[in-house]
């Protein structure tokens, strides 16, 4: 099913209606995107591409709409005004800032949610080895740690085979040891599976490790869109990588502190 | 701060693993607030003091006999309507009566729940009568189902339904509403289809309000079972305890009184029985 189907609870009030189309190619694209609630606009014309396997970063302020433009990506946003065009790969996975596991449901049940092929059990269970839990397919989510449930939130995405993995803050709640692993997971994870991804983060660090492509969100427009080679991103003390860094904090209006 | 004080462990329960008895066992024994772990058959405690109350001022002379029966008067009663086989029969008839209105009502109650929770239409067209239901007392309603029903069993079993359902659609409606909408995006975003939706989110995110809904149910159905078996019946539990009335007969009206507490605790056991079962995801202070 494409992301944007109808919604699942009572019927949204015809508002206008915002286009969107399953784009061919698993290319996503965003044309002149503008989302308001109430009188003052969120997103007041977002363009934005990414190529298929492309990692693309969004920064920005908190409240400058990143979540926003993400909900809408993912097809979530029916009862939000707004116009502009989207097309979005026909399989997408979102993974949220909580890891939205059903609690009355098992780690296996949750991880294979939704899927209707026949081997659906066979491939969760290999996802949830991939993440490093393999035989916790019985516990309830509330008796694994917050990095755990993001873990399988992770696999809940990725048995999907996603072309385009939508990630809102994925590791905001963890503590930063946990963060660290987790993005050596996603490193992996992403280069087995290779879906597009546009992670939203307010973390510059995390963009620069993870992703090619940086782009700031500033009232409601891309602002700056940097790109990171891969030598940059590799090491923290890469040679560009903290000019890259201080750019970047200066594109989100942060002085940089003489302190070091 | 300083580190928090090491207490001696309260010696209230023994270690459960027997390759640690001996071990030493000291711990810093937080306040704690909960009322900690379940025990078994614990709810039995209550009624049995109800029990041991009863006996002891009945023994002493201090409950007269012509007000309240002895409990051993009550015993000796129902193994009398035992060997003649009048109890059993009535019993088997109310139980078919609480039974059959128990399970319409909960069919009905809980169908009534979804399409109200599920679409606006139904909310806006279901919600206003059960809510004006709701405010007309149950048993007011008798007369006019004997004038529509006469005072046969669908009449009974109509008015145990009528009592049954609004409890189970109201709780279980609240529980509906209540479902995370996080949970509905997340259902959605995983594609799953109207129909999964309700099988993976909404009747499990339902449960709890539904067997809070269950157990008014219940209480309610005896209740209402009491009330038409004492107005107008030739059978049942209650036509029993009225008939003893009329003869005063104490003993057998205070043992219609004991087995229907004995039923309505039997089935508030099921119910939370099952609720357990059912709901054993969830981390609550009940435990
Ligand atoms: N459901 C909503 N109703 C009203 N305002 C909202 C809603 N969701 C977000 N907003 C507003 O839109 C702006 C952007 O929010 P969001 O996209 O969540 O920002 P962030 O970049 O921190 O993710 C904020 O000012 C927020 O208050
Ligand atoms: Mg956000």
């Amino acid at each position: 099913m494409a992301a944007h189907s109808g919604g699942l609870t009572a019927v949204a009030p015809s508002g206008t209606a915002p286009s969107a189309v399953t784009s061919p190619g698993g290319t996503v694209s965003v044309r002149n995107l503008i989302r308001s609630f109430g009188p003052k606009g969120v997103l007041n014309g977002v363009d934005l591409d990414i190529a298929p396997g492309e990692f693309v970063a969004l920064l920005g302020p908190s409240g400058c709409g990143k979540s926003t433009l993400l909900r809408a990506l993912a097809g979530l946003d029916h009862d939000v005004r707004g116009s502009g065009v989207i097309s979005v790969p026909e399989r997408v996975s979102v993974v949220f800032q909580d890891s939205r596991l059903l609690p009355w449901d098992s780690v296996l049940g949750n991880v294979t949610l939704g899927l209707r092929e026949h081997d659906a059990e066979a491939r969760a269970r290999k996802a949830l080895a991939e993440v490093g839990l393999a035989g916790r397919e019985k516990s309830w989510p509330h008796e694994l740690s917050g990095g755990e449930q993001q873990r399988v939130a992770l696999a809940r995405s990725l048995v999907r085979e996603p072309q385009l993995l939508l990630a809102d803050e994925p590791f905001g709640a963890l503590d930063a040891l946990t963060r660290i692993k987790m993005h050596g997971l996603l490193q992996d994870l992403i280069a087995a599976h290779r879906p597009a991804v546009l992670l939203v983060t307010h973390d510059v660090d995390e963009a620069i490790a993870l992703a090619d492509r940086i782009v700031v969100l500033d009232s409601g427009r891309v602002a700056t869109v940097r790109t990171v080679t891969p030598e940059v991103g590799s090491a923290v003390d890469a040679a560009g990588h903290e000019a890259l860094r201080r750019d970047l904090l200066a594109d989100l209006g942060v002085e940089p502190v003489a302190s070091h | 701060m300083s580190a928090a004080p090491v207490l001696e462990r309260p010696a209230v329960e023994p270690h459960q693993d027997p390759a640690l008895t001996g071990r030493p066992d000291v711990r810093p024994t937080g306040h704690r607030l909960g009322p900690g772990r379940r025990r078994r058959l614990a709810w039995l405690l209550g009624p049995s003091a109800l029990l041991l109350l009863w006996t002891v001022s009945s023994a002493t002379g201090l409950l007269d006999p012509r007000i309240l029966s002895e409990p051993w008067t009550v015993v000796a009663t129902a193994g009398e309507l035992l060997a003649d086989g009048r109890l059993q029969e009535n019993l088997a008839i109310s139980a078919q009566r609480a039974g059959l209105g128990l399970f319409f009502g909960i069919v009905v109650g809980a169908l009534l729940a979804l399409l109200s929770g599920l679409s606006r239409v139904g909310e806006a067209l279901i919600d206003g009568p059960v809510q004006i239901k709701r405010a007309i007392p149950g048993l007011a309603l008798i007369p006019l189902l004997i004038l529509w029903f006469g005072i046969d069993e669908t009449m009974k079993v109509l008015t145990i339904t009528l009592g049954v359902f609004v409890p189970v659609y109201l709780q279980t409606h609240a529980g509906l509403r209540g479902i995370d909408l996080r949970y509905v995006e997340l259902a959605q975003t995983v594609g799953l289809s109207r129909a999964a939706f309700i099988r993976k989110v909404v009747l499990p995110g339902a449960l709890p309000g539904f067997f809070l809904g269950l157990r008014f149910a219940v209480t309610g159905a005896w209740v209402s079972l009491v009330v038409v078996e004492q107005i107008n019946a030739t059978s049942g539990i209650g036509y029993m305890m009225e008939l003893a009335r009329t003869y005063g007969q104490t003993n057998i009206i205070v043992l219609g009184l004991a087995v229907y507490g004995i039923l309505g605790l039997i089935s508030d056991g099921a119910v939370r029985f099952f609720e357990r079962k059912a709901l054993s995801w969830q981390r609550t202070l009940a435990g």
